[in-house]
């Protein structure tokens, strides 16, 4: 018995390894993206971030998590104490869950190989609208209940929207398993955007409503409805809402990155020449480290000045780690090559995608609920499967009548876009006839119209 | 033998969620355990190797169906607890057909283990290593064999769309 | 149970431990609170709450529910069929890739556009 644990730990250790981290560490990186969240907004709306914890402010999230885990547990009166107590824990479960077959590298991945990979991915984040209700209903709120409904209506309208969107990246990549996705980018010499940009263009918008996200977080917005379903939440539930939200953030950026944008890969994988570009990593860390170096000198307080040292000190060794695994073609520098880089560039893109959504966050204004969901329903699912259509014709015509892919692409892309102005001009004669309607009809205007 | 835990591990789940499931008061704490036994079935299925048959079960049941059921019970207050309308001998009934059904489960059962192989329809099922990947072989027959049931389940489809707008639309203009 | 699900399957009993243990754990250590019954009625702005939640709520969501699950069984018929599509055009089999799937995507696109006429996506009104 004993021994054949042993042995399955010895031939597993890697995966077991990844998904301790994931536990360990996603908590982590998910308070951490808040903060860099807080310090662009500042930015973009020109006021001062949070700069006295910690030198920059670095330790800003940490106070911020301890008080919330002291934070005093209120659970309202009439409040269902079974379903309170499971819905946030639902929601952080399947979003961490859902962490498991992401692949963070060639050989950093809990599931190895599954047959389903990234479908899995989608599946559990299935689980996300379930934790949303459940939570808003358990509160015993009015608006809570409301917020809820609403909330979950936006989550449903874009899952689907979602799930035609990477169908067409799907269509490219001929298999679900992860690796191979991100294998089939390399060989094929195009990273999936390219291929089908209409459908990772729908992906991210997507994906940013799914998790909630500005400019679509009407039924969370706290001048609307409070934090809606999660009013009644609080200290360390209510982190778990919001790791759970975070940790959502990841997952999508991670499954956006590894079907559109090639996962892993750094740009240009095949070409020799551009081979230089395996030292951005080190190059980077290397600079961020001289960076901490000369401002540790500048900072007001020892201790801070210290920290800078420190965090210096960490980039320094890490950028030398990142140069020992240069390739030489040796093992084990070669598995700590195609980890190592592997992971870094996945991190860089989806970090990238995740700035691209904050920023997105921070200047356009909000959706109203009904604006939403007539642009969910309205014009991005019949654009999703005009997409889907266009991918699989422009595949059939390259491989059947010789066109260039290329060609094709560019074809279907142009109809798809073309059919996205006309669902649009659709989109506003009919919002303007509903409108019309509804002003004509005067029992709405006098607010005795029931629903 | 790992694999005999597992499936008792998911089939125990299955069967005392769904004892909950019927035992309880509140409409929504019934649908939270029909939850964990569309979890614990789909955890079946993974166990024999469907795969995609398990991912879908979680996208389609657990993920489309069960926040569908939530709903309505919230548009519909299922969840305030209502006192039952019932019969004397409702209980009676009930027992007595519990046992039908039990016993006559029991006799299907005892005899499909005089079968040798256990109650195995192929004789010689492929060794578990060396099926063909989940998804391809079901996209193959689906595309194959079942081509017309995939172009009817598509009408149906189309009913149901049909058939929610209509009875829904009913009730609120009425 | 393919051997590559275990560690998935304890991977996910660890995620779920992870917040119930914590729970169980914060309950015993957290200072005592006081305050009486005020505090544990449900929060709407400072206005003392009238009626316990049953206000009527729009039949809407159930239509977008009902919706969604059918565009949703819609998506799970394309994932099959897109990861076999490569290898059908490898095959020449192009019409056969295609027509089907067309056929079952037109028939929705008619039930789409009914919809969209008879309003059933709008939550305004």
């Amino acid at each position: 018995m004993l021994h054949s644990i042993l042995a399955f730990v010895q031939a597993w250790w890697v995966e077991l390894l990844c998904a301790l981290l994931i536990v360990l560490v996603v908590p982590l990186i998910a308070v951490y993206i808040a903060l860099v969240e807080r310090k662009f907004m500042a930015d973009v709306q020109a006021r001062p971030d949070p700069m006295r914890v910690g030198p920059h402010g670095l330790l800003q999230q940490i106070p911020d998590a301890l008080k919330l885990l002291f934070k005093e547990d209120l659970i309202p009166a009439n409040a269902d104490q079974f379903i309170f107590w499971f819905a946030p824990v639902l929601s952080m479960t399947a979003a961490l869950t859902s962490m498991g077959a992401v692949a963070f590298g060639p050989w950093f991945q809990v599931a190895r190989d599954i047959n389903i990979g990234l479908l899995f991915v989608v599946g559990v984040s299935a689980l996300r609208p379930l934790g949303i209700i459940l939570g808003g209903w358990a509160s015993n709120n009015h608006y809570s209940i409301i917020g809820a409904l609403r909330s979950t209506a936006q989550l449903i309208s874009y899952e689907t929207t979602a799930g035609f969107a990477l169908v067409s990246g799907f269509l490219l990549a001929g298999t679900l398993n992860v690796r191979a996705i991100v294998e089939i980018q390399r060989t094929d010499q195009a990273w999936f955007v390219f291929l089908a940009p209409v459908g990772f263009f729908i992906y991210l918008i997507a994906s940013i409503v799914e998790t909630n996200r500005e400019p679509f977080d009407l039924p969370e917005t706290k001048s609307e409805l409070v934090a809606g379903s999660i009013a009644e939440y609080g200290g360390f539930r209510w982190l778990l809402y919001f790791l759970a939200e975070y940790a959502n953030r990841i997952v999508v950026a991670s499954v956006g990155t590894t079907l559109f944008l090639g996962g892993w890969l750094r740009p240009f994988p095949n070409v020799r020449w551009l081979i230089w570009l395996d030292a951005a990593p080190t190059l980077l860390l290397a600079a961020v480290g001289a960076y901490c170096v000369f401002r540790a000198g500048k900072q007001p307080a020892r201790e801070q000045s210290l920290f800078m040292w420190a965090v210096a000190l960490a980039c320094f060794v890490v950028a030398a780690i990142f140069a020992l695994a240069a390739p030489f073609g040796h093992l084990p520098f070669e598995l700590m090559h195609n980890g190592l880089y592997g992971a870094f560039w996945l991190l860089f893109k989806v970090s990238a995608y995740i700035y691209i959504s904050m920023w997105l966050r921070f200047t356009l204004p909000r959706f109203r609920f009904d604006q939403f969901t007539r642009l969910g329903w309205h014009i991005l699912i019949p654009l999703a499967v005009i997409n889907v259509v266009g991918v699989s014709i422009a595949l059939a015509l390259s491989s059947e009548f010789g066109i260039n892919r290329w060609v094709a692409t560019f074809i279907t892309t142009v109809a798809a876009i073309g059919a996205a102005m006309l669902l649009l001009h659709w989109n506003d004669k009919y919002s303007d006839a509903a409108s019309a309607a509804l002003l004509a009809d005067s029992s709405v205007v006098e607010g005795t119209h029931a629903g | 033998m790992l694999d005999s835990v597992i499936f008792y591990f998911f089939a125990g789940m299955a069967i005392v969620s769904a004892v909950l499931m019927i035992t309880r008061r509140n409409a929504i704490h019934s649908a939270i355990f029909l939850i964990t036994t569309l979890l614990a079935t789909a955890g079946i299925f993974l166990q024999l190797r469907a795969e995609f048959l398990f991912i879908s079960q979680i996208i389609l049941f657990v993920g489309g169906i069960m926040v569908l059921f939530i709903f309505v019970i919230i548009l519909v207050r299922l969840d305030v607890p209502l006192p039952q309308v019932r019969w004397r001998t409702q209980k009676w009934i009930a027992l007595l057909v519990a046992l039908a059904v039990g016993m006559e489960a029991g006799v299907v059962l005892w005899f499909a283990r005089k079968i040798p192989g256990q109650g195995l329809i192929f004789p010689n099922p492929a060794p578990a290593d060396k099926l063909h990947p989940n998804t391809e072989e079901l996209a193959r027959s689906l595309f194959g064999s079942y081509l017309l049931p995939f172009e009817i389940a598509s009408v149906l489809l189309l009913v149901a769309m049909v058939g929610a707008v209509v009875m829904a639309k009913k009730r609120t203009d009425a | 149970m393919p051997p590559a699900y275990i560690p998935l399957l304890l991977f996910f009993l660890l995620v779920l431990a992870f917040p119930v243990v914590t729970l169980i754990v914060l309950k015993y250590i957290r200072p005592g609170s006081g305050g009486g019954p005020p505090k544990f009625q449900p929060y709407e702005y400072g206005i003392l709450p009238e009626t316990s939640a049953s206000r009527p709520y729009s039949t809407r969501f159930y239509i977008i529910a009902m919706l969604f699950m059918i565009f949703n069984v819609e998506t799970v018929f394309l994932f099959p069929w897109a990861v076999l599509f490569r290898s059908w055009l490898a095959a020449h089999h192009a019409g056969f890739a295609l027509i089907p799937m067309f056929v079952f995507l037109g028939i929705l696109l008619v039930g789409y556009v009914w919809l969209y006429k008879k309003g059933a996506f709008d939550l305004a009104s």
